[in-house]
């Protein structure tokens, strides 16, 4: 099982990039309730049928791993979902895409922590495809309310290839910036 | 900490390209696969990419590549690294925290050693082809 939001979130916002999309938005919406995330993609979708299998932990397209039995991203989400009372949904149509939303509410006593934003972002703009990837973060709180975006291909032309570890700690650089901006809202004494 | 702004961003990058053509290019060619499958991601690779990442900005190693994969088929000892380095054998390392991040960086890519205690170089029966046998 993920310890963290963020866990739950890299690993839905791989499945749309493993979906063959060009295109991915990633929105991460948090106020003092809760975050709410959606990942949608122009991937190739999926079936009535596939959608109803992939929320079943024993199921999986044999594409990756031939011979594996286990898909476990949308389970672990869907589990997590309904131990906290949060929402969970899945939109999908064949060769057109899909869209995962989720929100998790931040009171209950059994939500798990936030995580490391940074390095989920920095992670999830990093890896390797040809694909686009915006994503879209906001804070909203009685203290104030900020937020930032991060466009895969604008960053890609400014910093050069990111597979190389010096382009990455500038992402990370950047990415932390942003973050850290909100982080200072979280602290503020309302 | 004011947020970063794009130029800021161009800016950066234009002072470490600079400051790069000046040493010689150490670890080049050296690749980083880090396993980010969902068991992956479970067991802390995140936290492995952030390391490795750290080590390399504290190194200088700019042009070492890092990249990440699905699972590698070694699920019972993420998260796994794949390290391929010239002149030495590719390795998988698994069990990889922090500290062995941190190994990896310092013995196998800047002294050519490997990290004999976390070498898991066989993925697991159901991934390759006839069990591995």
């Amino acid at each position: 099982m993920h310890a963290s939001l963020c866990d739950f979130l890299s690993d839905i916002v791989q499945n749309a990039i493993e979906s063959g999309a060009s295109l991915i938005t990633v929105d991460m919406r948090e106020d003092e309730r809760s975050i709410a995330c959606t990942v949608t993609d122009n991937g190739k979708g999926m079936s009535g049928e596939v959608q109803r299998k992939v929320t079943d932990p024993f199921y999986t397209d044999g594409i990756k791993h031939k011979g594996r039995t286990v898909g476990l991203g949308i389970p672990f989400l869907i589990q997590a979902v309904d131990a906290v009372d949060g929402d969970f949904t899945l939109k999908s149509q064949e060769g057109e895409g899909t869209t995962v939303a989720y929100r998790f509410p931040l009171q209950h006593i059994d939500c798990p922590p936030l995580g490391n934003v940074v390095s989920t972002l920095v992670s999830m703009l990093a890896f390797p495809g040809t694909y686009d990837m915006v994503v879209t973060r906001s804070l909203e709180l009685p203290a104030g309310c900020d937020g930032y975006e991060l466009e895969r291909h604008v960053l890609i032309e400014l910093l050069g290839d990111f597979a190389l570890g010096g382009t990455l700690n500038m992402l990370r650089t950047y990415v932390q910036s942003q973050e850290a901006a909100l982080d200072e809202i979280r602290n503020r004494r309302t | 900490m004011a947020k970063m702004t794009l130029e800021e961003l161009r800016k950066l990058r234009d002072s470490k390209k600079s400051e790069i053509q000046k040493r010689d290019i150490a670890g080049k060619d050296t690749q980083i696969i880090i396993g980010m499958g969902t068991c992956g991601i479970a067991a802390g690779a995140k936290v492995v990419l952030d390391a490795f990442l750290q080590e390399l900005d504290a190194h200088e190693l700019e042009h070492v590549s890092v990249t990440q994969t699905g699972c590698m088929g070694l699920c019972y000892v993420e998260p796994t690294v794949e390290v391929l380095s010239p002149g030495m054998p590719p390795v998988i390392y698994g069990k990889v925290d922090a500290a062995v991040a941190k190994a990896i960086i310092e013995d196998h890519v800047m002294r050519g050693k490997m990290v004999s205690d976390h070498v898991f170089d066989r993925p697991s029966a159901d991934i390759i082809k006839d069990g591995g046998k």
